[in-house]
């Protein structure tokens, strides 16, 4: 290997990828534009559903405990209904997603039995949705029934002894506000590697492929290892350079913390990136036309790591099955090395199961590609 | 063959083939070129030259047969092959959407042409291309003939010794094509071997030898003049007539012609004694209807060479 051969290789790689407007769009704008889509676009976290109302008592109580909803984060009263068929009518156009229904005589059962019961109706169609609302709906409600009977007991001129029930207190570790943001944004960053790097370099082989400069540099003493180097490294750069814009976008724009080292950040990318551009050189040598390369190169790169590196869909809630395969998407690891890194501050030996897989994978397709180009055209 | 043969032709070539499935692309070619010699493969298109030139380059395996290029063996030593050629393909294969100069680097870089001598020799090839002040303008930008000049220039970057250019003259205008056989001369008196295929019959006058190439066979090995004498065991006439079509038809059957052949909107005709047939064949041929307006001897061409052979040896491979 001659380091001229590789120099010369990335130069004009790097010109061709400077000289076309869609490489340079993938390269500079992609990374911005999946940080914002996603950042602000995509969020997990359940506030502000919006709630209708049948309040068919309209009493103090039955307020106070409406008062309770609104003032919940979680709910966001956008309808009072004077009947069912109304209630029916908005959660079928999607008004709410949660009805609240009142019953006529909810202060008198809450007087005489000390026991009332107020209805919950809640569009399922999004189960997880569901579950949470009908969680905080019981909450409120629960968080009602305890002042209520303290109200109740004081008011009976007892002496205000209350049993403490067993309480849980619980404290969240890591991501302290629960803010499903900071767990998407370093997901981000595998997204956009894993996109960048499929994009370019599955184009940078088929491209010599379809104007016919293949020929000629197959004809030329150049080693497949010189032209394999000298085209990703290049690729390599970009890359880096798109993390470091991910990284500093989170962190001052999103207000994402990064309690981890950038040294760490930059050995878990660099063997990602190998893995990344390795995959799409294979393609891009196995594949002679620039849009098939492109999309085959999505499809093995993006895909599996939009959805089972555990970016977005949490890997212990998948089916055993489709759990097992996730050891399988070399994204996984990734993405489990950023969200520790930014979220938990890890450091580099608490990474090292993930690094090391990694790594392996890395060694594998760095072999692979490195025997893919064959110079010839036979 | 002996080892110092081998180092004498800078290109040999045995019983080259090259099948791809059932169709025998190259079929058992044969041949030497010495140092400083131009040799030209010519023949029609899908006759087998570029396949014959993409092996010895390196850029297909030979199905059968064996060559050495530069001493090296093609098969077992590519890369150091790879090293002592130049190859212009075809198709323009320089990358458009870098400049001049920046392609130039490139194939520099590539074929590690040191540091100290690359600047000269980039001056050099912008020069040869009639470039000079356009060397940072895209190559996308340029004309065919300047494209062409500047692939040749890129091939000769690191000086080798041996030349593959193939179809280097296809689509360029006439006066393109003339700089560039001025080139070609130039390498070869500097003793590069150059090995040049095209399928303007013109083109093989300015070649030391000539290759006769159909259907994958090698035809006929020999200089423009040897063949022309050789090969035509006769004379040929030029008969300028009207209709033609007639004439094409009737000719064959007449007595002492051997050949006739359609040469633009006039008649290339072989005959075994020149004077006779010009004496006979005007009244022969107006008895058929047909005015002959001119009729005379002339010296034949290459072309004429070629429609001969191909023609001799095509009942003995059918």
């Amino acid at each position: 290997m001659k380091l001229v051969r590789i120099k010369a290789m990335a130069i004009k790689e790097t010109l061709q990828v400077w000289r076309d407007p869609f490489s340079l769009l993938i390269a500079l704008l992609m990374p911005l534009m999946q940080m914002l889509l996603l950042g602000y676009g995509l969020s997990l976290d359940i506030k502000h559903l919006p709630v209708c109302v049948y309040d068919r008592e309209a009493s103090q109580d039955s307020q106070a405990l409406l008062k309770r909803f609104q003032a919940s984060v979680y709910f966001n009263i956008v309808e009072g209904a004077d009947n069912y068929r109304d209630i029916a009518t908005s959660l079928d156009r999607g008004i709410c997603v949660l009805a609240v229904v009142i019953p006529p005589d909810f202060t008198e059962r809450l007087n005489d039995s000390g026991v009332s019961t107020v209805q919950a109706i809640v569009d399922a169609t999004d189960t997880n949705t569901a579950n949470i609302a009908m969680g905080y709906a019981q909450a409120v409600v629960g968080g009602f029934s305890t002042d209520a009977q303290i109200s109740a007991t004081d008011a009976r001129g007892r002496p205000l002894q209350f049993i403490q029930p067993v309480d849980v207190e619980s404290r969240v570790w890591f991501n302290e506000t629960l803010e499903s943001r900071d767990f998407i944004i370093p997901g981000v960053i595998a997204l956009i590697m894993a996109l960048v790097g499929a994009q370019l370099t599955s184009l940078t082989v088929s491209r010599e492929w379809e104007r016919g400069t293949m020929e000629l540099l197959v004809s030329t003493p150049v080693s497949p290892m010189e032209v394999m180097f000298g085209k990703l490294a290049p690729y390599f750069l970009i890359g880096l350079l798109d993390a470091a814009f991910c990284l500093v976008f989170g962190v001052f724009w999103f207000d994402v913390p990064f309690r981890g080292t950038v040294s760490t950040l930059f050995v878990a990318t660099s063997l990602f990136l190998v893995v990344i551009l390795g995959i799409g050189y294979l393609i891009s040598v196995k594949i002679k036309s620039q849009v098939g390369a492109a999309q085959i190169g999505l499809l093995v790169t993006l895909l599996p790591t939009a959805l089972l590196s555990g970016y977005t869909f949490p890997i212990d809630q998948m089916p055993p099955p489709v759990q097992a395969i996730t050891y399988l998407v070399f994204a996984r690891y990734y993405v489990t090395a950023l969200k520790a890194l930014f979220l938990k501050g890890s450091g580099i030996l608490d990474l090292a199961p993930q690094l090391l897989a990694m790594a392996a994978y890395a060694a594998v397709i760095a072999f692979l590609a490195s025997r893919a180009f064959r110079k010839n055209l036979d | 063959m002996s080892a110092r043969v081998v180092q004498d032709a800078p290109i040999s070539a045995e019983n080259l083939v090259k099948r791809f499935g059932a169709f025998t692309a190259v079929d058992h070619i044969s041949f030497r070129i010495a140092r400083g010699e131009i040799v030209g493969f010519l023949g029609p298109n899908g006759a087998g030259k570029s396949t014959t030139i993409r092996m010895l380059c390196g850029l297909l395996r030979p199905t059968e047969g064996r060559a050495t290029v530069a001493g090296f063996d093609i098969l077992r030593e590519p890369e150091r092959v790879r090293e002592h050629i130049g190859y212009m393909s075809q198709k323009f294969s320089l990358y458009g959407d870098l400049t001049v100069n920046e392609n130039l680097r490139f194939f520099g870089g590539i074929y590690r042409v040191s540091r100290d001598v690359l600047p000269e020799r980039m001056r050099f090839a912008v020069e040869m291309a009639g470039l000079s002040g356009r060397e940072n303008e895209l190559v996308s930008s340029l004309a065919g003939g300047w494209k062409q000049r500047l692939a040749l220039g890129c091939s000769i970057l690191h000086r080798p010794p041996i030349l593959f250019l193939d179809e280097p003259t296809s689509g360029v205008d006439p006066e393109s094509r003339r700089r560039f056989w001025d080139l070609i001369h130039a390498m070869s008196d500097d003793g590069v071997s150059v090995l040049v295929s095209t399928h303007y019959m013109d083109e093989a006058e300015y070649c030391n030898r000539i290759a006769l190439i159909d259907r994958g066979r090698l035809v006929a090995l020999d200089s423009p003049a040897v063949l022309k004498q050789r090969s035509l065991g006769g004379a040929l006439l030029l008969i300028e007539c009207d209709p033609i079509g007639i004439a094409i038809a009737s000719l064959p059957k007449a007595p002492g012609v051997r050949e006739v052949a359609a040469f633009g909107n006039a008649l290339h005709v072989l005959v075994d004694d020149a004077d006779a047939a010009i004496a006979a064949l005007p009244s022969l041929l107006s008895g058929q209807g047909v005015k002959t307006e001119r009729i005379e001897r002339i010296a034949p061409t290459i072309e004429d060479i070629f429609v001969q052979l191909v023609g001799a040896v095509r009942p003995e491979r059918a």
